[in-house]
């Protein structure tokens, strides 16, 4: 396997199965060595590695070109082979980024939320999630995205049940996910069987080319169907959506940081994945899935979820709300059934996990500091703790979509994708649905820094080595607001790398 | 120093400003000279960059690129200039005003406040030297931002309530309608550039014009155009040269600035004009200005009878955009900076008076002309400007505005500027007259007035107060014999076509 020598240069071409294997070692060695610092180390090493992987990978394929890897050297359709284009690439950036930042931040998040002797297997957990999202999106093999589903799925149960030591409602919500979750991936895998009956593959790219003879035949649009509802189970789509809430809320903070940032879009890019290039996006349009069940939800999504989220008492489920509500404007990219819906959906993808994960991360230093993210109870943190005060107001703006702030950028490419089509009333749908992120975000503003403290608790700022994490996400999140190089011309690469050189039909969206 | 460095500084002052204050958050003196430094190196800067202009104009500074095609530029033209000569000037006056008030009044959390007041600043130069529509929005949400804790300043459940009511009609119309209106411009004209006679000419037509326009007059929620107007009134609770600068200077004026900027360079005033788009509001701006007079006429708050004065007049600047005529918009042009003048005298004097006595009402003020005759006779001659009556600044700007209302053959709008200035003259003037004639009512002292007997004794404001408001009603004065030089700068705006 390994033909050339063992330079880092040589390992270039082996960097789509290095991207998945090495986080995949290191997550039993994590546990075998049994020390901590150790196993931390070992984690953002891989973290960093699997970084730098990413953004190589990114670097070649932006051109539009395609690499790929066959596993072991067997040909596909019969070996299973990593495909990596600008698409999955521009994911894995995201997610490999996201977990590198977020790794500091857990290792002291961590050591007031969850017991000493479990923080090892904490970090085999996060590592084999983090290996499943990676794998999930870089492979190019149908059932083998079933495969990292399930173990991103199975070590997310055992990441949010972690949240127990807080708050013991994190078993219940980690039972509920992993009945939703299993009942998705149970729909995803029926699905793959339907498609495999009639086409006798599971290479994505060779089902690519055999569906659309059968795009007539009643199995494949079953098979379709199942394989939406259940990546749609996985990425929350608004009915879908009821294990997120509180998943995220009472999952230890640094994973809800982690999965609120990576695992929904991983999902999302499957979906799409699926969508436009397994099935043709003229067969997808002809289902009317665009049309009848992605758009009416997204919209739903956008303002039922944003709704409630108003309503919440705890930052962390308002948090957890306005995610369900953004996963809505995502899904109206993909609705538009359009290049600039496409690109709006990718950029919204890299920009909404930036902002969220480092409104979670602030959250999670108050509860640090606090034990609590109970609204009422943060009255007057802004001068107590100014920094990650200042933290979630800023990123707070990005997530209403203030321009200047990587939120605005994706509204932005959103609402210029809805004008394109002459959809005037959804730009009024989008803005309208963002002034209800201003109401919550605003209540929490309020809350911080107009409200007296509550009791006379001198609440101290959190350390260091949770706000630089943070405020490297904050800064990410205005950097990318102003420039928008790197994101929008990957989400455009990207986008072109889905949707292929076929055309789309003339008005199958509209 | 080159253009590019000026319009570079006019940011970098107010913010390096900002910053200062959080520097010597413990050394007050340190902390307000810093400020007063830096206002009076701003306006040095503005003037310079006015002089440089008549030289060399057209000279723009890219600072960003966003997108391909959408930039973060500034530029230097006259409307601008004038917008920001009159901010910052009007800064250095205000920050004497705001620091003797600030501590005449022992507020609280200077820091904060002067911090958020350089902030409000930075953004105002950003509005007034954009040179497109995406650079001036993204200023333009930064103001909203940056005057929220300056509104919410005393944290009462009053002040929580006017700061909420403020964010959310401005930063509600503002991303409801005005960001639609920018996306859909760029979607048609893929610039959003401010150039002389507009851009969307030949790129839209038929009644969506009338819609776009709707979009961008009501997004323009700091213009305070009815029936978005509450913010204003509702921004009155905080102090008051907030008030003064920000609300009735910085934050309305790049409301009405802005809308003059969309009616020159992003519609053009002949497109406007041939397409009759802009006949629906004349007529909402006319029943503006009269129905936010009459509402000023109840209101015996005086900084509440203000603001709705200012509503008022604000619509007065709409109006001349809507006109469609040159003469229509360079009174507007115009009466952006004769109103900002005379009503921000008003404010700071009835900050001085509330300095002075605690006093808020009309109804209170009574025979308090005897004991504060410089703020009473420099409120006297803001209310005068504001009526518009010669010799003072206020009634070039009315003037052009019949004119070109006449232009436009618009008989309406001249009555209503009439019956307006008549109005003006109904509740601000009893206010002068109530405090010089009638004797002041209370047979004791105020508890506030210690023992001067308040009907024979001079009991000014401290002077830190007192002489920003005469300043500024001198101001009134020398502006009435500047206005033709005014009038010569802002020509260029309306001719020389594309």
């Amino acid at each position: 396997m390994f033909s050339g020598p063992l330079t880092f240069a040589g390992l270039g071409p082996h960097f789509p199965i290095l991207q998945v294997v090495i986080p995949l070692i290191a997550a039993p060695l994590a546990v075998f060595i049994g020390v901590t610092s150790i196993a931390f180390l070992l984690a953002f090493a891989a973290s960093i590695a699997s970084l730098i992987i990413s953004y190589s990978l990114l670097m070649q394929v932006i051109d539009g070109s395609i690499i790929s890897y066959h596993i072991g050297g067997w040909a596909p359709p019969w070996g299973i082979e990593y495909r990596v284009d600008a698409a999955n690439a521009f994911v894995l950036l995201i997610i490999s980024a996201i977990s590198t930042v977020v790794l500091p931040y857990a290792k002291t998040s961590i050591e007031r939320e969850i017991r000493a002797s479990a923080h090892t297997l904490f970090y085999a957990c996060y590592l084999l999630c983090f290996t499943g999202l990676l794998g999930m999106v870089i492979t190019g093999d149908a059932f083998n995205v079933f495969v990292f589903l399930e173990i991103s799925s199975l070590s997310t149960y055992v990441l949010v049940a972690l949240g127990a030591e807080r708050d013991k409602r994190a078993l219940t919500a980690a039972f509920n996910y992993l009945i939703m979750g299993t009942i998705g991936a149970t729909f995803f895998v029926i699905g793959l069987g339907l498609l495999y009956m009639m086409t006798g593959t599971l290479n994505m790219a060779d089902l690519g080319e055999r569906l659309p003879a059968l795009s007539d035949n009643r199995t494949v649009q079953t098979a379709f169907g199942f394989i939406v509802v259940g990546m749609g189970l996985k990425l929350a789509i608004y009915p879908l959506h009821l294990w997120l809430p509180n998943a995220y809320t009472y999952a230890p903070s640094a994973v809800t940081a982690f999965l609120a940032a990576t695992a929904t879009k991983a999902a999302i890019y499957v979906l799409m994945r699926f969508m436009f290039s397994v099935f043709a996006p003229d067969f997808t349009a002809a289902t009317g899935a665009l049309n009848l069940i992605i758009l009416p939800f997204a919209v739903i999504a956008m303002f039922a979820a944003s709704i409630i989220a108003v309503f919440q008492a705890d930052l962390k489920k308002t948090l957890a709300y306005s995610s369900i509500a953004q996963i809505g404007y995502m899904l109206l990219g993909i609705g538009y059934f359009s290049h600039s819906g496409i690109t709006a959906t990718m950029i919204h993808l890299f920009n909404h996990a930036v902002t969220k994960a480092a409104l979670f991360m602030a959250v999670g230093a108050i509860i640090y500091q606090t034990g609590t993210s109970f609204i009422p109870k943060l009255a007057g943190l802004g001068k107590q703790m100014p920094w990650t005060s200042a933290a979630i107001v800023a990123s707070g703006l990005s997530l209403i979509g203030i321009p200047g702030t990587a939120g605005f950028i994706s509204k932005w490419v959103l609402i210029n994708g809805a004008f394109e089509k002459g959809w005037w009333w959804m730009a009024m749908l989008i803005v309208a649905s963002s002034l209800i992120a201003v109401i919550y975000v605003w209540q929490v503003v309020e809350t911080l820094y107009l409200k007296k403290p509550v009791g006379d608790v001198v609440v101290k700022e959190a350390p260091l080595s949770l706000l630089i994490p943070t405020w490297i996400l904050v800064f990410a999140s205005i950097y990318f607001g102003l420039d928008t190089e790197l994101t929008l011309s990957s989400a455009r690469a990207a986008a072109d790398a889905l949707l292929g050189a076929a055309p789309l039909a003339a008005g199958a969206g509209s | 120093m080159s253009i590019e460095l000026s319009l570079i500084l006019t940011l970098l002052i107010p913010l390096l400003a900002a910053w200062a204050n959080m520097i010597f958050r413990n050394h007050e003196n340190l902390r307000d000279g810093a400020t007063f430094i830096a206002s009076i190196l701003l306006f040095g800067v503005v003037v310079n960059l006015l002089r440089q202009h008549a030289v060399s104009p057209d000279i723009s500074v890219e600072l960003l690129s966003v997108m391909p095609g959408l930039t973060i530029t500034l530029s230097a033209e006259p409307l601008g200039l004038l917008f920001a000569t009159i901010a910052s000037g009007l800064w250095i006056i205000t920050h004497i005003f705001g620091v003797g008030y600030m501590r005449g009044n022992n507020e609280e959390h200077h820091t904060r406040f002067f911090t958020s007041f350089s902030l409000a600043i930075f953004a105002t130069m950003g509005i007034a030297f954009s040179a497109n529509m995406f650079t001036l929005f993204i200023f333009y949400e930064l103001l909203t931002v940056s005057t929220y804790p300056l509104v919410a300043h005393k944290q009462t459940m009053d002040a929580k309530k006017g700061a909420r009511t403020y964010l959310g009609i401005l930063m509600g119309t503002s991303i409801g309608f005005l960001l639609v209106a920018i996306i859909w411009t760029w979607h048609l004209t893929g610039t959003l550039d401010f150039v002389k006679g507009g851009i969307l000419e030949g790129k839209i037509e038929g009644p969506l014009v009338a819609v776009l326009l709707a979009l961008y007059v009501f997004g323009i929620g700091k213009a305070a155009i009815m029936p978005f107007h509450r913010w204003l009134p509702a921004a009155m609770v905080a102090p008051t040269p907030v008030s003064a600068l920000l609300h009735a200077v910085a934050v309305v004026k790049a409301g009405v600035f802005t809308m003059l900027k969309v009616g020159i360079y992003i519609f053009g005033i002949d497109f406007l004009s041939t397409t009759g788009a802009s006949e629906w509001l004349i007529w909402l701006a006319s029943a503006s200005i009269l129905i936010a007079s009459l509402i000023a006429m109840t209101k015996d708050n005086l900084k509440a009878r203000l603001a709705y004065s200012t509503i008022s007049q604000l619509s007065y600047i709409t109006l001349g955009m809507a006109l469609a005529t040159s003469m229509g918009a360079l009174g507007g042009g115009m009466h952006i900076a004769m109103h900002a003048m005379g009503k921000i005298t008003l404010f700071m004097c009835a900050g001085s008076i509330y300095v002075a006595t605690q006093k808020t009402k009309v109804s209170e003020m009574t025979g308090l002309g005897r004991v504060m005759p410089f703020t009473f006779i420099a409120f006297f001659i803001g209310a005068l400007s504001i009526i518009g009556l010669p010799p003072l600044g206020g009634s070039w700007g009315k003037w052009l505005l019949i004119v070109g209302a006449a232009d436009a053959g618009q008989q309406v709008a001249i009555a209503v500027l009439m019956i307006s200035s008549l109005l003006n003259v109904a509740y601000l003037l009893p206010i002068v007259g109530k405090g010089f004639f009638l004797a002041n009512p209370e047979p004791k002292p105020a508890a506030v007035g210690s023992a001067i007997s308040p009907k024979s004794k001079i009991a000014e404001a401290p002077l830190m107060v007192v002489l920003p408001p005469v300043l500024t009603a001198i101001g009134c004065l020398l502006l009435f014999f500047y206005a033709g030089h005014i009038q010569e700068f802002l020509m260029p705006i309306v001719t020389s076509g594309k």
